[in-house]
């Protein structure tokens, strides 16, 4: 079993990272989409929708970052201070989305300065999350098993593209997301901006993969190289399936499929950067083996995410549950 | 000038966490009084616990969230900051913050949804069962957490190998010798502060003749848990203190500002220690009552700094001021639950001003106990971070000192403008005071909340049953 434990590990973490864009990822969408209304009612409405599960979401961000330096302690230890400034900036980002949650309701009625704060922390978490992601494929600069670069090394128009990217993407499941819940003028609205919104997230998802493509050898070898471009080549024609299936159910009226759509896009995406980075969990240099914690502590650890993995799962399910069916205008969980 | 970043990393790391225990130290104890209130709720089917439950939930909301935001800011903090830190003890420290993940964050936040908001779509006995999740899941995050660190006090079943190190015996790891005294502590601490806080919330409103059957309860209850909780506290301190003198003999010189150990230990009441000189300025002090106390013999000698080299001496003005001051609050403490015990017992509790005003004021002594009592601990260890195994000063990251620099001043700024307006929201619902009577439960949800902002006027019924304008 030992071999196969840095490949376990990194299958929890991928795990905990979809499950923290997707869940988070409608939260901070649907805060992004707050200018998008000036309504009280409307805004009231978009964030209770949201209110119970937001908690349970952010812990996702905790066992990703937590995950990582339990089965990876180098790579943590290169990531984080690789990326100092924009992981630092999404904390403070999420510090006030976090309390904008509650403070809105107890401020009332002068509450505009936690919707500004709401939008504007969800904004900056949003696209610090792209930017971190997108300075981890172009690659951190090593030596001697430590960053080895500066402060700014993150800032290149890669990574602030796919800001940007993660950003609408976020966005796009934040509106489908609200199609699903929600229903009257709030749901049309959402459904219309959702139709804007897949364009741009496909376009900015081709933009990614061919930016990486062309820029790195190595990414393109893994791709382009026989037998590989045989294997690997459903992974971009399903997205493209997918992105206009959502657009279409959109455009008929659906209501759960955009949502799921726009999920399996971004389940989508994380398997195209899997499969550019493996081995690497540090490109260019650190790979799954060279930073994983000694066996001893991934198996103690997976022992207990093993037991208890399935337990959270089902207790997320049962409050999701517990919150189900759409939510009528002025109805609240509060 | 040349900035320090290893001294920026450490303001950054104390002010953080500074900020973060505030609320802990009060969502611990609130978790578990809110599931009493509401046991007792279904039990006796008294309006006046569902009132305040129901109160101190939308309290606890407020303070969980900012809990919750300071505390992910600190768990990437250990790479941020202390990345040589990770990579030397990550093997041993990072499984016990993975487990406090998975055991305990995921089932306070999620079964917090609940508690907050299933009001009108759960009966009241999940609500009791959510609530108790939550209380659970706090304590268990408190018990690996203080694991974690109990570890980085006085490692043991570990190995060292090249700098590293390595897990051996798990049971010795998670159970280090200082941990379980530590938790105790820690716990007691917490719901100290709660009941403190609800205590003064109680005496306030009875100053003021409002809410008088819950504000009733609320002294009564709090005064019994203070009563009985703050003596064993010293009790546990004592112990814990017991600990440090096997484990940590310098830490417990520096804070008893014990620079001799050559002589029968006196025990130091008050004086400015002074590193330089080697020796306390001004002291007022007991002969022989320190070596009583630790050594427990008339006479008794323990370690003095002196004995321990420059470079391994923690700093001593902190730790010795710090220590004074948390054990001083525990003696008020202990006293405010006797007098309050002796004025219950002859039924005058609610009568006697002079007690009720007293009270009013002590609702921050807790919180200034525990930030004490942290510093004692945390400045205490230095120079190592890991004792024996890694020195703060080589656990920093490769990061430059101007980017700690200025997500230090970020930190500052932010944290003093939204937790200092949280504790101003907070301080506001307590002023207010429990909504009488809302059995019609499932119409009426927490107060100020959506029905009330999203039907016209529904704000205004809600401010007026509040008595707001
Ligand atoms: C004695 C208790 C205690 C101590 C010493 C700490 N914490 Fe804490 N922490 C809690 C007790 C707690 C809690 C009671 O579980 C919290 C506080 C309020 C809350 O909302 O949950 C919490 C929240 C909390 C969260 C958010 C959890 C969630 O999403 O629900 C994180 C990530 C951390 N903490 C991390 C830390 C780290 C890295 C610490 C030290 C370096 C730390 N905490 C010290
Ligand atoms: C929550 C209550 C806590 C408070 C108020 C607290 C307080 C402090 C203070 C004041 C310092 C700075 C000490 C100095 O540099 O002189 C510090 C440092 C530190 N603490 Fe704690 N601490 C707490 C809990 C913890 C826990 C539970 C852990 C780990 C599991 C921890 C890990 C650290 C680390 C890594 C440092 C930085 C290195 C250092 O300066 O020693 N702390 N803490
Ligand atoms: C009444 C007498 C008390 C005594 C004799 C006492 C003793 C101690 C000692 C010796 C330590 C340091 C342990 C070490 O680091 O090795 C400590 C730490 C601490 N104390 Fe106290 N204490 C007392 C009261 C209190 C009170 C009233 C509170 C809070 C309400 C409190 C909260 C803390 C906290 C949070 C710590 C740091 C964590 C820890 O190491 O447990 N203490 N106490």
């Amino acid at each position: 079993m030992e071999p196969y434990l840095p490949v376990i590990w990194a299958g929890v973490i991928v795990v905990a990272v979809a499950m923290y864009v997707i869940l988070d990822g409608f939260d901070l969408g649907i805060a992004l989409l707050f200018p998008t209304t000036s309504d009280e009612a409307e805004r009231d409405q978009m964030m209770n929708s949201v209110a119970p599960f937001w908690d349970g979401n952010e812990t996702w961000l905790v066992l990703g970052g937590g995950g990582l330096w339990v089965a990876f302690p180098l790579a943590y230890s290169i990531i984080m201070p690789a990326f100092y400034l924009p992981v630092i900036a999404m904390l403070l980002g999420l510090v006030f989305r976090g309390v904008a949650f509650e403070f809105r309701w107890v401020a009332k009625p002068s509450h505009l300065p936690w919707d500004i704060a709401f939008f504007a922390g969800s904004l900056v978490a949003a696209f610090c999350q792209g930017v971190i992601l997108g300075g981890l494929v172009e690659g951190v600069a090593v030596a001697n098993g430590a960053f080895a670069g500066g402060p700014f090394d993150w800032a290149s128009p890669f990574a602030l593209m796919c800001g940007c990217a993660v950003t609408t993407g976020y966005a796009l499941l934040g509106a489908t997301f609200l199609v699903m819940k929600t229903e009257g003028r709030i749901a049309d609205h959402a459904r219309q901006i959702a139709k804007r919104l897949i364009i741009a997230v496909l376009v900015f998802m081709a933009a990614v993969s061919l930016w990486t493509a062309l820029s790195s050898e190595r990414i393109a070898e893994r791709w382009f190289s026989l037998p590989n471009l045989v294997w690997l080549a459903p992974v971009p024609l399903v997205t493209a399936l997918v992105g206009f299936g959502v657009w279409r159910s959109l455009e008929r009226g659906g209501e759960m499929a955009p949502f799921a759509g726009t999920i399996a896009l971004f389940l989508l995406g994380l398997l195209g950067l899997a499969i550019s980075s493996y081995p690497f969990i540090v490109p260019p240099s650190v790979t799954l083996y060279d930073a994983a914690a000694v066996p001893a502590s991934q198996m103690f650890s997976l022992i207990g995410a093993m037991i208890t993995l399935p337990m959270v799962l089902a207790y997320t399910v049962f409050v999701y549950w517990t919150f189900r069916g759409k939510m009528r205008p002025g109805q609240g969980y509060h | 000038m040349e900035l320090d970043g290893l001294l920026l990393a450490r303001v950054q790391m104390a002010l953080t966490l500074a900020f973060h225990i505030l609320f802990p130290a009060f969502t611990i104890g609130l978790s578990a009084y809110i599931a009493v209130l509401l046991a007792l709720w279904l039990r006796t089917g008294r309006d006046v616990y569902e009132s305040l439950a129901r109160f101190w939930t939308k309290v606890f909301a407020v303070s969980f969230a900012m809990g919750v935001v300071s505390g992910i800011v600190l768990s990437y903090q250990f790479g941020t900051n202390w990345s040589r830190f990770s990579v030397a003890v990550g093997n041993v420290v990072a499984p016990l913050i993975g487990y406090e993940v998975l055991t305990a964050f995921f089932l306070e936040a999620t079964f917090l949804g609940i508690m907050l908001f299933g009001w009108n779509r759960v009966p009241p006995r999940l609500i009791l069962v959510a609530a108790s999740l939550v209380a659970l899941g706090t304590a268990i995050s408190a018990f690996w957490i203080l694991s974690a660190n109990s570890w980085m006090h006085y490692p043991t079943g570990h190995e060292v190998r090249d700098g590293i190190a390595y897990p051996v015996d798990w049971l010795k790891v998670v159970f280090s010798p200082t941990f379980p005294l530590r938790f105790a502590h820690m716990l007691t601490a917490a719901y100290l502060t709660t009941a403190f806080v609800v205590v003064a919330t109680g005496a306030r409103h009875l100053l003021a003749g409002r809410h008088v059957e819950a504000a009733r309860i609320m002294v009564k209850m709090g005064v019994g848990m203070i009563a009985i909780v703050a003596p064993l506290q010293l009790v546990i301190g004592d112990h814990h203190g017991l600990d440090t003198a096997e484990y940590q003999p310098a830490k417990l010189a520096a804070m008893e500002g014990h620079w001799d150990g050559s002589k029968a230990a006196p025990l130091v009441l008050f004086g400015i220690p002074n590193a330089a000189a080697e020796r306390n300025d001004y002291e007022v002090a007991i002969p022989n009552l320190g070596g009583l106390i630790i050594a427990h013999e008339w006479g008794g000698r323990y370690p003095g700094l002196k004995e321990f080299e420059p470079k391994d001496r923690p700093p001593v003005l902190m730790p010795f001021f710090a220590f004074r001051l948390m054990v001083g609050i525990g003696v008020v403490m202990i006293a405010a639950g006797l007098v309050g015990a002796w004025l219950m017992a002859r039924r005058r509790l609610f009568e006697a001003r002079w007690y009720l005003v007293w009270q009013s004021w002590m609702w921050p002594s807790g919180f200034l106990a525990i930030l004490a009592g942290w510093t004692v601990t945390e400045v205490g260890r230095q120079p190592w971070v890991v004792t024996g195994i890694l020195r703060t000063a080589d656990a920093t990251s490769p990061v430059v000192a101007e980017s700690i620099a200025g997500t230090l001043a970020a930190f500052f700024v932010i944290y003093a403008v939204v937790f200092g307006i949280g504790i101003f929201y907070v301080n506001r619902l307590l002023v207010r005071g429990p909504t009488p009577g809302t059995t019609a439960a499932a119409e009426e949800p927490l107060t100020n909340r959506p029905i009330a902002a999203a039907l016209p006027g529904g704000r205004d019924a809600i401010d007026a049953r509040e008595g707001q304008p």
